[in-house]
């Protein structure tokens, strides 16, 4: 049942459907309108080199989805495909149920936040102006763009009003990470996509991070695509960890099925926490 | 008669052939630039455009000066009035260093910066007014400053054709062996390049972007 989220389980269409052997989710994921993002048998091939193959998976409004996998596994291909910064050669991908070919890329790119690992802030902006580019290219009034830019550094934990006309150069990783969410959050978008968003930042900044941005994520009620090659980050973050190899989606797990997966991968993964534990308890 | 006593006498004449030479100047770069960023630009969209775009303003570079006002003088429009030939001739000059300057800043923009602009949804358009241009300001403006002070050198030689400016004062010193005449054309163009690169330095650390 990939791409199945837990709450629809027991619902009459799932029901329904699961008894037409022909409508099987292996072949024809069902479309349901808590579906947000759904990829059908997804293939990228880029100069003869196979980046994503026959890659199916959805996931549902306020879902956590985090692609985890080494570098090159095709998480970032994955991830792009949905705000159609790329297009797959074959199989398709859909968001609210309409083909990412059939949106208007920019129309879909301004309800998706995009944070990745680099921010790519403005440097030539303050730090308000970032928060505000897509308010003030979706013309919002100036009070409302004001009242939002505020807003949003409070929710990124940025308090203190001297942020706001700070430029990029004068902050620290976390903070223009902080910034960079803020960013992706200010337009009030359905969708969150987050590329290793705290892979530069040092262990510690990192650990407050997430989880404050657990914190966030909960209260705003998001559709969030992670990807990231950290296990422990998808066990914080992830309501659904999709594993991914050699372009391929292994498998998806729940944080608690992770844990105790058999599979070889999914152990190697744990294997690598363990050995935090281990020191743990030889001390 | 010392140097400073022939400039004092002929001062008039002096400034006439500066604002000249200033004229030219400006124009040609108003040309270069209005032709220049664009191709710039056009480069950067159209990778495959870049070799016959940089290509044929390198060669445009490399001919002779004094042979490229020979070669513009049968061309109709342009032969037909001195000042329009001299200009035509410098903005060819002036452009690679603008070209290549620009394409060069818009290719330096941070990759990350140019994927959050994309991924959030600004379109091409925007993306260039608000985010490259801005950027490569400072790098497009040492190009301009690169044609300027070169421009200034090569409008001398406009002279030649009987486009006016300090030049004039240089071939007549030359013809008339008087050093006297060579200086009051030499001096005030040493002077112009020097506060163009000036002024435009002071404009391109300013507009240099943070980092």
């Amino acid at each position: 049942m990939i791409g199945a989220p837990d709450v629809l389980a027991s619902s009459p269409v799932r029901l329904f459907v699961s008894r037409m052997p022909w409508m099987n989710s292996q072949t024809l994921p069902a479309f349901s309108p808590q579906t947000v993002i759904e990829f059908r048998h997804v293939n990228y091939t880029l100069s003869k080199r196979e980046l994503l193959n026959d890659v199916s998976f959805s996931v549902a409004r306020g879902e956590t989805l985090v692609l985890l996998g080494r570098s090159g596994a095709g998480k970032t291909t994955a991830l792009k495909m949905i705000n159609r910064l790329l297009v797959p050669s074959s199989g398709e991908v859909l968001v609210e149920g309409k083909l990412t070919t059939e949106w208007n890329p920019i129309a879909l790119r301004r309800k998706i936040g995009y944070v990745i690992q680099d921010i790519g802030l403005f440097p030539h902006y303050t730090v308000a102006q970032n928060i505000s580019l897509i308010p003030r290219l979706e013309r919002w009034p100036a009070d409302r763009v004001q009242r939002r830019v505020r807003e949003m550094l409070q929710t990124v934990g940025l308090h203190g009003r001297t942020f706001e006309h700070r430029y990029p150069h004068q902050l620290s990783g976390g903070q223009r990470q902080r910034v960079g969410v803020a960013r992706a959050l200010a337009a009030d978008p359905d969708i969150l996509l987050m590329d290793e968003p705290f892979g530069a930042l040092d262990p510690m900044t990192r650990g407050e991070m997430q989880n404050e941005f657990k914190a966030v994520e909960r209260h705003l009620g998001k559709t969030v695509v992670i990807v990231t090659h950290d296990v422990g980050e998808a066990l914080v973050l992830g309501t659904r960890i999709g594993l991914m190899e050699a372009g391929k989606i292994v498998r998806i797990y729940s944080p608690h099925d992770f844990v105790h997966a058999s599979d070889p991968m999914a152990a190697a993964y744990m294997a690598q926490l363990r050995v935090y534990d281990e020191a743990k308890g030889e001390k | 008669m010392s140097p400073i006593e022939f400039f004092l006498r002929h001062h008039r004449e002096i400034l006439q052939a500066t604002l000249e030479h200033v004229w030219l100047v400006g124009l040609t770069m108003i040309f270069a630039i209005a032709i220049g960023v664009p191709l710039g630009i056009l480069v950067t969209r159209k990778p495959w455009l870049s070799k016959p775009i940089l290509g044929g303003a390198n060669i445009a570079e490399t001919i002779p000066s004094l042979a490229l006002f020979g070669f513009l003088l049968p061309v109709p429009w342009l032969g037909g009035r001195a000042d329009r030939l001299a200009i035509a001739a410098l903005t060819l000059y002036a452009l690679l260093p603008i070209i290549r300057n620009t394409s060069a800043g818009i290719s330096g923009v941070d990759r990350a910066v140019r994927e959050a602009a994309r991924g959030m949804g600004m379109t091409d358009r925007q993306i260039l007014f608000q985010v490259e241009l801005p950027l490569s300001f400072s790098t497009m403006l040492a190009g301009i400053r690169i044609a300027a002070v070169l421009t200034i050198g090569i409008a001398t030689i406009a002279a030649a054709v009987g486009a006016g400016g300090l030049g004039e004062f240089i071939f007549r010193g030359l013809a008339m062996v008087n050093d006297q005449l060579i200086l009051a054309g030499a001096i005030p163009a040493a002077l112009l390049a020097l506060v163009a690169d000036s002024v435009l330095g002071v404009l391109e650390r300013r507009l240099r972007p943070v980092r």
